[in-house]
């Protein structure tokens, strides 16, 4: 059994929003709200979800670059959320993390080798006579070339630019990335040679990721277990083949037929959703997710549901569904 | 729209508050005796010590700005040294020509900075658009007072051309049409040449959107593209420079006054402060404030009619 | 040369030919739409699929001719009902756009007019082409939204684009576009920025209104998947060209470009599981438009190309199974392994 590099309990994430005459704080964007997973040890996990699902929110309060509301954040073994704030700059030497627009997180006046040299100085991982080598390996290692370490960063493609990320996120040797739609912004021939340099820096260098994304074809292809978000809450979570041969859950079904597969002979059962994703200041009472779902229940509008596994789902594999059993053996009522 | 409009004027009340403050500390805060000071300085220590008396200056100070509060309230403001007429009456009867003068250069700042500043942002790049924009530039950079005495050389005065005289206008005087022409333009060039310039770039910048984009896929004809689609879009953050710019206006009224020797508030102000009038200039720049205040509420409105993406509360 | 007509099992209601647009800046020309043909078939839907960069946006803006200055149409004909639009004035122009033709776009929350409520914006159509009045116009405006699905029309039609969703906006786009009864509509990325259950609703509404209304549809994208499901032809673009034109089928079971076969190849599939495998690459990137390749676009890119395809540009052909390609393998002139199989999973 690997062991669990991230520990993530009961996690909450509410934004203020300000109103009113005195600019008091009169309600909270709930983000997110109670969610609990474990990430292993050299595994790709997959956060999904629609936008407001709050999954780069989760991101963001795991590195703590917006100050979680409350929940527990334990990585290898240590409580972040307890850690000065200095203490947490040295920790981030730990876990790196690659944005969906490489482009807004460089800085433009700055060549790559002083990119990658900054963040070397930063973490003092490197003695200063060997990070020029240092340097010239990571170019070598995600694809650029070391004769290109004197250039800008706009004399480089999308797909160039995102390695120029990985390249900086793997300079201090992490041990988590978390990877925020990090391919979302890429053409699809350059968005498979990015997937495959990761896969290939997982292997080489015992990488484990935390991938933020809304595609799930990438998903798919790149993580081991999947997570699914809605409205600040996990709805589903296991192994990907669980999640996407034997969902559970009536809004990972929903999300999976919603997408358009590239074949002209592909019969899908779609099930199409009504309305939109409720704003998260105000989320509906109960499942979050009965408002847009065609099995919803009085129960479902009352009382919230937890994750559980029942049966016919692999170890691991967890549904927050009140009536997964019946919607299985197709039982299920609607009154 | 009505509960904005009073939280507005709430919000008001301390910059109002810090106006009576600081006016109220103007006299007490310059060097020397405010008694002196209010009562002139050819008083004799007799008048001195009875002004003293009058103006309460024996009183604590709070007392005291309590009493100048109250005043200001009920719209005793003391009497000029000069004449010894209640200051209020004083600007009563002036505040009518400044008020105007200020409202009709800003009506011709934003007729004409909206209309030349279109036609630059629609002619981007093309000769008339650089001439407007040279023109605009030297608008701005025009002093108020030479440009005022070069429309009365020429408009006033004038010069004979072929058979005409050009001396179409007084240089002098507030009321009638030709008194008012020459001041107006004095005043509003300025602002015209701002709001021109700030109308080019924000109609460009619109002009980019997609929401022009869908306008002309509609089949929107080019004129009404521009005209009901980008300007009013556009015009969104002309207003707020219009509302900052009327705050230069005023500075300006004072000059322009002198200029064209018409009776109104910076008028008065300058000779109360060659004459050391300072209950004059006290109240003065009270009015002043009031009214910039005053406007910057209405542009505020202005602003969220216009746009709608704010939210009223 | 082939006729793009000649895939057609029905009439055409636009055809392009060779249809060039290029922006010109200082210092040079950038062709982003090279000499591009293809043909919309009457109450069906064309596919315009490519990567950013391959001109199929400025395509469908050329369409309309609402490319702006520093853009311009410099070459083509674009035949609407057999009449070439290109050679029509601007008042014309504007008779047919929003009319005859209606386009939508990628961006739902910067498409609409911020100022003017969804009912002013959308009775503008009626006003401007079928001369409504302005009471009548909202009262048609609000069936309008009911018919693409927006709850409670009557209120709606007074708010303010910023009171509605993405998604909403976007069904309020389609009214607009769909107002006047269009026999063609462009839709450029229509769901690219939705969330993929409310892009599920669009496309449905955009296929049920299809079926009702019986127009044209020219469909652009990115998404190979929203291809396969909504399109009945496809023309893939690179780099400012056609590069395989065919019915959607064709195109993908028995796709002829190496580009097509790259494309295809690349893309996870959330339906699928691949395994441990490395993704096919299209290895490099999309040149810089400034500095076109001399021969093939796809060259520099190509696991194929040979020196014909650096010197040459092909032409576009019909291969025997119907798809018309511009790729030198299926021409006489091939210079390279005559065996090559385009389609072939290459190890790696």
């Amino acid at each position: 059994m690997p062991k669990e590099l991230l520990k993530v309990k009961d996690l909450k994430q509410y934004f203020p929003i300000k109103g009113g005459l005195l600019g008091r704080t009169i309600n909270h964007v709930k983000a997110v709200d109670g969610i609990t997973f474990d990430v292993y040890e050299g595994e790709t996990v997959s956060i999904v979800g629609e936008s407001g699902c709050g999954k780069s929110t989760t991101g963001r309060a795991i590195l703590r670059l917006d100050e979680p509301t409350a929940g527990e954040v334990e990585f290898d073994g240590e409580d972040l959320l307890a850690l000065s704030k200095k203490d947490m700059r040295k920790k981030r030497k730990d876990l790196q993390v690659i944005f969906q627009d490489p482009y807004a997180s460089i800085n433009p006046r700055q060549t790559v080798r002083q990119i990658l040299e900054e963040a070397l100085e930063i973490q003092n991982v490197v003695p200063k006579n060997e990070r020029a080598k240092k340097i010239a390996d990571l170019m070598e290692v995600v694809g650029l070339g070391a004769h290109q370490a004197d250039r800008f960063p706009h004399e480089f493609s999308g797909g160039q630019r995102q390695r120029i990320g990985i390249a900086r996120a793997l300079s201090v040797d992490p041990k988590l990335i978390i990877a925020d739609e990090a391919v979302s912004a890429l053409d699809v021939s350059i968005q498979a040679q990015v997937i495959n340099l990761m896969k290939q820096l997982q292997r080489d260098f015992a990488l484990t990721y935390l991938f933020i994304s809304h595609d799930l074809g990438v998903v798919r292809h790149i993580s081991d277990r999947v997570i699914v978000m809605y409205l600040g809450k996990i709805v589903e979570i296991g192994d990907k083949t669980s999640i996407f041969d034997n969902p559970h859950h009536p809004y990972t079904k929903a999300l999976l037929s919603a997408i358009p597969v590239p074949d002209p002979d592909a019969q899908s059962e779609r099930v199409l959703l009504e309305g939109d994703v409720p704003s998260p200041i105000n989320p509906p009472q109960g499942c979050r997710f009965h408002t847009r779902c065609p099995f919803a229940t009085e129960r479902c509008r009352v009382e919230a549901p937890e994750l559980r596994n029942i049966d016919g789902m692999k170890e691991g594999h967890m549904g927050a569904c009140h009536f997964m059993e019946e919607i299985k053996n197709g039982t299920h009522q609607v009154e | 729209m009505f509960q904005f409009i009073v939280r507005r004027l709430i919000q008001t009340i301390p910059v109002l508050i810090g106006v009576t403050i600081l006016t109220f500390s103007m006299v007490r805060l310059i060097p020397g005796d405010p008694a002196q000071i209010m009562a002139g300085e050819s008083a004799s220590q007799e008048q001195i010590e009875l002004t003293r008396e009058r103006l309460g200056l024996n009183d604590p100070l709070p007392v005291q700005y309590f009493d100048y509060v109250s005043g200001v309230v009920t719209g005793d403001l003391g009497n000029s040294i000069r004449n010894g007429r209640p200051v209020a009456d004083e600007i009563k009867v002036r505040i009518g020509t400044t008020v105007s003068l200020a409202f009709y250069s800003t009506l011709l700042s934003v007729f004409l900075g909206i209309i030349f500043g279109v036609f630059a942002a629609v002619r981007r790049g093309k000769l008339s658009d650089t001439l407007v924009m040279i023109a605009a530039l030297f608008g701005l950079s025009m002093p108020n007072f030479w440009l005022g005495l070069i429309l009365i050389q020429y408009f006033a005065i004038g010069r004979d051309v072929l058979f005409f005289n050009t001396g179409w206008f007084l240089a002098s005087g507030w009321g009638t049409w030709q008194q008012m022409v020459l001041p107006v333009i004095t005043l509003g060039t300025a602002g015209a040449a701002i709001i021109a310039r700030m109308t080019r770039s924000s109609m460009l910048e619109v002009i980019d959107q997609d929401y022009i984009r869908t306008a002309r896929a509609k089949g929107v004809k080019e004129r009404i593209v521009v005209y009901r689609h980008a300007l009013k879009n556009a015009l969104i953050p002309v207003v707020t420079v219009v509302g900052l710019q009327f705050g230069a206006l005023l500075g300006g009224a004072v000059i322009t006054e002198n200029v064209f020797a018409i009776n109104g508030l910076g008028r008065l102000m300058v000779g109360a402060i060659n004459s050391r009038d300072f209950p004059i200039v006290q109240s003065g720049v009270l009015v002043f404030a009031f009214l910039f205040v005053f406007v910057n509420i209405m542009v505020d409105v202005i602003y969220r009619l216009l746009n709608k993406r704010i939210d009223l509360n | 040369m082939v006729k793009a007509t000649d895939i057609l099992d029905q009439e055409p209601i636009l055809e392009v030919k060779d249809l060039q647009t290029s922006f010109f800046t200082d210092k040079f020309e950038v062709k982003a739409v090279d000499g591009v043909n293809f043909a919309v078939p009457k109450g069906k839907t064309l596919g315009i699929v490519g990567e950013s960069g391959s001109g199929k946006s400025i395509t469908s803006l050329s369409i309309l001719r609402l490319i702006q200055n520093p853009g311009k149409i410099i070459g083509g004909e674009i035949l609407f009902k057999g009449e070439n639009i290109l050679k029509k004035s601007e008042a014309e122009m504007r008779k047919i756009r929003g009319n005859e033709i209606s386009m939508i776009f990628q961006e739902p929350m910067t498409s609409l007019n911020p100022v003017y409520t969804v009912g002013q914006q959308i009775s503008e159509s009626f006003m401007i082409h079928q001369n409504m009045s302005k009471k009548e116009a909202m009262k048609r405006s609000a069936e309008m939204l009911e018919l693409v699905g927006i709850p409670s029309p009557k209120q709606r039609v007074k708010q303010y684009p910023h009171e509605l969703s993405g998604g909403m906006r976007q069904r309020v786009m389609i009214a607009i576009a769909l107002a006047c009864d269009p026999e063609l509509l462009i839709a450029d990325e229509p769901t690219t920025a939705l969330d993929v259950t409310i892009q599920a609703q669009i496309l449905e509404l955009m296929k049920d209104l299809q079926d009702r209304l019986g127009m044209s549809i020219i469909m652009i994208t990115h998404d190979l998947g929203v291809v396969a499901e909504t399109c009945d032809y496809v023309a893939v673009m690179y780099m400012g060209k056609v590069v395989e034109y065919a019915k959607v089928r064709d195109v993908f079971k028995n796709p002829k470009h190496p580009y097509t076969v790259g494309l295809l190849n690349s893309l996870p599939r959330h339906d699928i599981d691949l395994g441990d495998v490395e993704l096919q690459v299209i290895e490099g990137s999309v040149p810089s438009p400034d500095n076109l390749p001399k021969g093939c676009r796809f060259a520099p890119r190509c696991p194929f190309a040979t020196e014909l395809c650096h010197e040459k540009l092909p032409d576009l052909e019909q291969s025997d199974n119907g798809n018309q390609i511009r790729c030198w393998i299926y021409t006489d002139e091939w210079d390279g392994d005559q065996e090559v199989d385009v389609s072939a999973k290459r190890t790696t």
